[in-house]
């Protein structure tokens, strides 16, 4: 091409970009016209939300555009990863989906927002699992470990110290959480299982898989080494640099004995040893179970006697946040709490943080199978309309009551983590 | 430009031998014409250099500094301790007769970096042979060396998940075995093993091999081969004294490749070992993973040691530059 076609097509091109401003102008006036309250508005409401992608689903983003008009960019990392970005990186997100346990790491670091508690509408319906450490039937739960309600109080809207009792700056506020057990294939092992000693039971040798995040692997172990007898911890999520060598050497010898197929890191990796019966029992996560089910093959989510590590997930926000932004993001989590998501959660297995809003957006016979342990009166669907239970099956663990009133401890982090850390390559190598 | 440096550097040659012979005055003149050349040669490298400074350099010296710093739980603190490194040796010398993690740990990424490139060596060498030696036609050189990176055409998680159905307890080739009567039990050392890893790492890495000593080997004159064979040479003969010997530099550059890749890898082995199986990429990753940047950065620092040590050794053999 010529330089002079070039210029001509450079003055066309202003003329266009010149014609273009005015027909935006034309809208937004036109818009003002048209009872918008201010041109303001016409500025497209998008958070950046930073999480790992198990909870960042597409239905989700889009329910929320629909309902409230934010649009949600989605940026998705691995739980360390995220971690790591909201450390080193905190402008590089608005809104940040994370676990409970990661504050003892994200709120000395100051990259993360005290959230004002009267700006939450639902906050006072927030189970009291959060709030108290117990049921809504009262009943005290579990407190080993980075339990949420150690953790969701902040002492001052610039403080980086936690409150041990209730203030209105909030750190996370909690949306998705659950109780996690041992995964087993019911067909494969043919007799009931019913503690967590069967991780190591010679029977299951070559068989059996534990998870190699060194945090919440460590959780497990200690869960086997306790139901074993060889050790009562006084706090399984904070233990002394004695009971991490007891429970790494417990494990070690195991695996030295060739107990385990392999140990995973990522959801689909453990999806992928169960169904192909590589392992028969292993640690798991719910939707994991879930997905193997929906293979066709057969997978439990079974029940302990000695009880389930839980975690907790919720919403944070970014300290580089201020300004209208800040106003949506209080609007995105009420939005969030608001009923719509907590019933698409609850349908996966999961457990929503309102469940006075979830109730209202489920019908009965979900309700009854996902929180209340009753048999389904008709085929029980995905979020996405795949057939998950046929009719008259019942949850795996029971009712809500059951199984968070059965939790024994939650995901952590330790004092002694970096003694830990080093520890679990010396197991990895061993 | 691997004609151009030679021609450059001869013409330099005589331009020197000439200036010798002449008087004082054009000595000098000769030796300004050298200095802008070099100048220029110098200008023409800047571009490389910079990004090689800027990307390369730049964050090795980071590395090593932070590998010198304290950190704790949440941050790295900018004081001098050597912490990182002394962690990492835990126990190494309390521990004896035992060996500690990082040398078990050094000791296992070795050997099966030494496995992976005996292997993708002997491998390799025989693909870029019959490629050479045996294609005649161009097109078909082209066209079978580009199916040897078949195995990059998917993504790398999705090629180890496609092991299991292959290697696993209800794998094809257990199944096939079983079928034939030759086992009566599943194989369990097929996966998750350092059979499996040695395996998928010779899958993926041999191609890094193939290409290299493929070049040094199309670029050895037809006619060095034939004297061979008329002065009454073996096939084995002119393998060993005449195509080997002048495949060394794609051999060591195809090693370099090999040995570096595998000395870092920790997706790999970590996958195909079941994650059972120690790694000097995986302690990085781990400590990184738990926010302990400075002993992450110890730790590649060590790394960094042991792999220059092993390429060093390598041109030591070699002198890459000098066969180019």
């Amino acid at each position: 091409m010529s330089s002079r076609s070039k210029s001509h097509n450079g003055v066309n091109r202003r003329a266009l970009l010149k014609g273009a401003a005015g027909a935006v102008g034309l809208a937004a006036g036109s818009g003002a016209i048209t009872g918008f309250p201010y041109v303001y508005s016409a500025e497209p409401k998008v958070l950046r939300y930073l999480g790992t992608a198990v909870n960042e689903g597409d239905e989700i983003s889009k329910k929320c555009l629909e309902d409230t008009g934010i649009k949600i960019e989605y940026i998705t990392a691995t739980t360390d990863d995220v971690t790591k970005r909201v450390i080193t990186q905190p402008n590089s997100f608005d809104v940040l989906d994370t676990e409970y346990f990661s504050l003892k790491k994200l709120v000395p670091s100051g990259n993360i927002f005290a959230l004002d508690a009267k700006k939450i509408k639902e906050f006072d319906n927030i189970t009291p699992v959060f709030t108290k450490g117990q049921l809504p039937n009262g009943k005290k739960i579990g407190d080993q470990g980075t339990a949420p309600w150690k953790v969701l109080y902040l002492e001052g809207p610039n403080s980086k110290k936690f409150s041990t009792t209730p203030t209105e700056f909030v750190t996370l506020i909690p949306t998705v959480y659950n109780a996690d057990t041992l995964g087993i294939r019911p067909d494969l092992i043919k007799r009931p299982i019913e503690s967590w000693t069967e991780l190591l039971n010679p029977e299951f040798k070559g068989k059996a898989s534990i998870l190699n995040i060194p945090s919440i692997g460590i959780m497990d172990a200690a869960m086997v080494v306790e139901a074993s007898g060889q050790h009562k911890y006084t706090d399984k999520g904070n233990m002394t640099k004695a009971e991490i060598d007891l429970t790494m050497k417990i494990m070690t010898e195991a695996k030295k004995a060739g107990q385990f197929r392999a140990f995973w890191k990522d959801f689909n990796e453990s999806v992928n040893l169960m169904a192909s019966g590589e392992t028969v029992i292993q640690s798991m996560w719910s939707p994991a179970v879930t997905k193997v089910r929906s293979m066709g093959i057969a997978c439990t989510f079974q029940p302990l006697k000695e009880g389930y590590r839980s975690w907790a997930s919720g919403f944070c926000v970014s300290k580089a946040v201020s300004g209208p932004k800040l106003d949506w993001a209080y609007e995105f989590v009420n939005w969030y709490l608001s009923g719509w998501a907590g019933a698409y959660l609850n349908r996966q297995g999961y457990y929503s943080a309102v469940l006075s809003t979830a109730k209202a957006n489920m019908t009965p016979d979900e309700w009854g199978y996902w929180m209340e342990g009753k048999p389904a009166v008709g085929d029980i669907k995905a979020p996405d309309g795949t057939v998950l239970e046929k009719a008259g099956a019942k949850r795996d663990g029971g009712s809500y009551d059951d199984r968070m009133g059965a939790v024994a401890c939650w995901n952590a982090v330790m004092d002694e983590n970096d003694y830990m850390v080093r520890k679990w390559n010396e197991f990895i190598a061993a | 430009m691997n004609s151009s440096q030679p021609d450059a550097i001869s013409g330099l040659a005589a331009q020197k031998r000439r200036g010798k012979s002449f008087s004082g005055v054009t000595e000098i003149g000769l030796s300004m014409i050298q200095d802008r050349k070099s100048f220029f040669a110098w200008l023409q490298a800047a571009p490389m250099m910079l990004v090689f400074a800027l990307f390369f350099l730049l964050p090795l010296v980071f590395v090593t500094i932070v590998s010198a710093w304290d950190y704790n739980e949440y941050e790295m603190i900018p004081a001098f301790s050597l912490r990182g490194y002394t962690d990492t040796f835990e126990g190494c010398v309390a521990d004896l007769p035992d060996l500690c993690t990082i040398l078990k740990t050094y000791l296992k990424t070795l050997q099966l970096c030494l496995m992976t490139w005996s292997l993708t060596l002997l491998i390799g060498f025989t693909v870029a042979y019959f490629l050479a030696f045996h294609i005649r036609s161009k097109t078909w050189q082209i066209v079978l060396t580009l199916l040897c990176t078949i195995p990059f055409w998917t993504s790398n998680v999705i090629r180890m998940i496609a092991w299991i159905p292959l290697l696993g307890r209800n794998g094809l080739v257990n199944n096939a075995l079983e079928g034939m009567g030759l086992i009566h039990q599943p194989l369990e050392w097929l996966l998750f093993s350092e059979f499996s890893v040695v395996l998928a790492l010779v899958h993926l890495f041999t191609f890094f091999m193939v290409v290299p000593i493929f070049n040094s080997m199309i670029r050895i004159d037809k006619r060095l081969i034939e004297a061979a064979y008329d002065a009454g040479a073996t096939g084995w003969q002119t393998l060993v004294n005449v195509v080997i010997p002048l495949s060394k530099p794609g051999i060591v550059i195809g090693s370099i490749f090999v040995i570096t890749i595998v000395m870092g890898d920790f997706v790999t082995i970590g996958v195909m070992g079941g994650e059972q199986i120690a790694s000097a990429g995986k302690i990085i990753e781990t400590r990184l993973n738990a926010l302990q940047f400075p002993a992450a950065a110890a730790n590649a620092v060590i790394l960094l040691g042991i792999t220059i040590l092993i390429i060093s050794a390598l041109t030591r053999i070699v002198d890459i530059r000098k066969e180019l």
